[in-house]
């Protein structure tokens, strides 16, 4: 390491350009989609729209703002996620807790865990998951949304990898001192364990927000969409145009393109929310995610 | 006997714990499964459970008899394959040069960004993706002309679209992807390295003979997790990003799926293809898990 070789020296060089390369590969889309959204149309239809906004406006926004849909759904999302998130927290947190202790002192442990894991294995699918939750009165409620997937299992197996690597003498510390195990999860495991919380906490964020499929299919009318699933029917709409859009070019090309800057604003609003969640929980899930899925 | 007892009664608090859970997962995790059954009848939702019509194995004679069945199974197989081996190789040299990286702030900046795609969903992706590779105003067709290339239609083009499922699904995944190699290279033993420039060797030299080997285990345990996958084509990205033009090379199993089940309401029929998917998948797990277990000593939990 003293004497980097010319060679190597090139070779850093090199790395610097390539992997900065990367990272704008990953930008890019962002940066041209909100470009887009501050563009002017007629800029956009022209094809002059890169990185940069061309004959700024906020026409867009103003449109979106007084789109009563789009508010709905965007009200509907945050509804979902606060309660998405939280009801999926505490099953986690529930279910890894005990699924966290030995088989010699909790001998239910492994036939516990194996009913669990073996969701993650098997599962009835598309249909018969429907029939479910139509079964269970809970089309077109926001349950429908958080129930099914109120135990995630994949964020259970990370919690619970987690609680196993805490020091054993905490907890027989809080037992000394006559704490039970709801006393002991509350007081001693959970103020520690907050990287891994965030880890989850994330990912369920992340998961409700961008969850589109179940809204399609559980919602009966479009108004009670969340943002996503009304961005995927929006968004969708606009693919089939223009596949067909190859054979009958002029007419739908210009009734298309004509709102590509209000599509790109939708999207771009939609983003927000986890543009800003995930720069403070980005330091833990790395963390978080090592520390619960590769054991050593 | 006592102390059965004594544990029974400190344990109560567990099992109370879990329950809750527990009833979730029987009833949205198990009660569908049983629910399986209706691929072997002719299910019909006005008739409901009540009026159960056993038609055996009728279903999935229905299905192997459809024309482009094989074919759809081939693209799933092809494109998933396809985004194995990428997801393998690309995370592991992205790994290799950030590895490289002495600056801590520019480490950190690249691995921020590259690790973002991954939290949007393939509904913004695919609404990106679109207007990106848009024929007539896309940025990659503005640059193909740019260079006197002919405007090429990506996504209503069979020649393309798997590769392009496949170029954009490690477009979103392969920072995040990156985590767990580059977790592996920091565990490396540092004085391995030194012990080999006391041997003379250089870079290469270090890379192949020390770090390579160090991670792969890592290796080994990723690429037979993946095995789970083989019938995983991407629901999400190839629902949002295909159209009738691409369905002979696009359509995957989880498409027809739908496509047959939610759009057509043949329950039975998608409940059947349902199941061929799930039980061929379990397989594909299980020897995924099995070889982890034997290869790389990994348990679930």
């Amino acid at each position: 390491m003293h004497h980097a070789s010319r060679a190597y020296r090139w070779f850093l060089g090199l790395n610097y350009v390539i992997l900065t390369l990367l990272a704008l590969l990953c930008l890019f889309p962002i940066v041209n989609i909100l470009a887009i959204s501050f563009s002017s149309s007629d800029a956009v239809k022209a094809g002059s729209v890169t990185f940069w906004p061309v004959e700024f406006t906020l026409s867009s926004y103003k449109y979106i703002l007084e789109n009563q849909q789009f508010l709905n759904s965007f009200g509907t999302s945050l509804l979902r996620v606060v309660l998405g998130v939280a009801t999926n927290l505490i099953f986690t947190i529930l279910v890894a807790y005990p699924l966290s202790k030995e088989a010699a002192k909790f001998r239910s442990r492994t036939f516990y865990a194996w009913i669990f894991v073996f969701t993650m294995l098997f599962s009835g699918g598309l249909i018969p998951g429907y029939l479910v939750v139509k079964e269970a009165g809970l089309l077109d409620s926001i349950w429908a949304l958080i129930l099914p997937g109120a135990v995630p299992i994949f964020n259970v197996l990370l919690m619970l990898n987690f609680f196993r690597g805490l020091p054993k003498e905490l907890e027989e510390a809080a037992w000394m001192d006559g704490a039970g195990h709801f006393r002991t999860l509350w007081s001693i495991y959970l103020p520690i364990s907050l990287p891994s919380i965030a880890t989850i906490t994330l990912f369920a964020m992340v998961g409700h927000w961008n969850a589109w499929f179940d809204g399609m299919i559980y919602m009966k009318s479009p108004e009670g969409y969340p943002l996503a699933t009304y961005l995927q029917s929006m968004l969708q709409q606009v693919t089939m145009i223009q596949s067909e859009m190859m054979t009958l070019e002029d007419a739908t090309l210009l009734s298309q393109v004509s709102d590509r800057t209000t599509q790109a604003s939708q999207i771009f609003l939609s983003v927000i929310p986890i543009l800003l969640v995930y720069p403070f929980l980005q330091r833990y899930f790395v963390h978080g995610l090592v520390v619960g899925s590769v054991k050593g | 006997m006592r102390s059965n007892y004594r544990q029974f009664i400190r344990n109560v608090p567990l099992h109370l714990m879990i329950l809750p859970g527990l009833i979730i997962i029987i009833v949205f995790g198990y009660i569908p499964m049983a629910g399986l059954s209706i691929a072997f009848q002719n299910f019909s939702p006005i008739a409901g459970f009540k009026n159960m019509n056993w038609v055996g194995l009728d279903n999935f004679k229905y299905l192997f008899d459809l024309p482009g069945f094989s074919q759809v199974v081939w693209n799933t197989v092809f494109i998933s394959a396809m985004k194995i081996v990428s997801g393998l190789v690309i995370p592991v040299l992205v790994a290799l040069l950030l590895n490289e990286v002495r600056k801590t702030g520019f480490k950190r900046t690249i691995q921020t960004v590259i690790y973002m795609p991954h939290f949007f969903s393939w509904v913004i992706l695919a609404g990106i993706i679109v207007d990106v590779l848009s024929p007539s105003t896309g940025i990659v067709n503005m640059l193909l002309k740019a260079v006197g290339v002919e405007p090429v239609q990506f996504l209503a083009s069979n020649e393309w679209f798997p590769y392009i499922l496949v170029i954009t699904d490690q477009w979103k995944e392969f920072g995040f992807g990156t985590i767990i190699y580059l977790a592996a290279l920091t565990n490396i033993d540092k004085s391995l390295y030194e012990a080999s420039v006391m041997d003379g060797a250089g870079r290469w030299k270090q890379t192949w003979h020390i770090t390579l080997p160090g991670i792969r285990p890592i290796v080994i345990l990723m690429v037979t997790l993946s095995l789970g996958n083989v019938l995983n084509g991407g629901f999400d990205q190839v629902f949002n990003l295909y159209n009738p033009l691409v369905y002979e090379s696009g359509d995957i199993l989880d498409t027809m799926i739908y496509r047959i089940g939610l759009q057509d309401a043949q329950y039975s029929v998608s409940t059947a293809l349902g199941l061929i998917k799930s039980v061929v998948s379990f397989i594909f797990i299980g020897l995924g898990y099995f070889l982890a277990y034997r290869l790389a000593n990994y348990r679930i939990f």
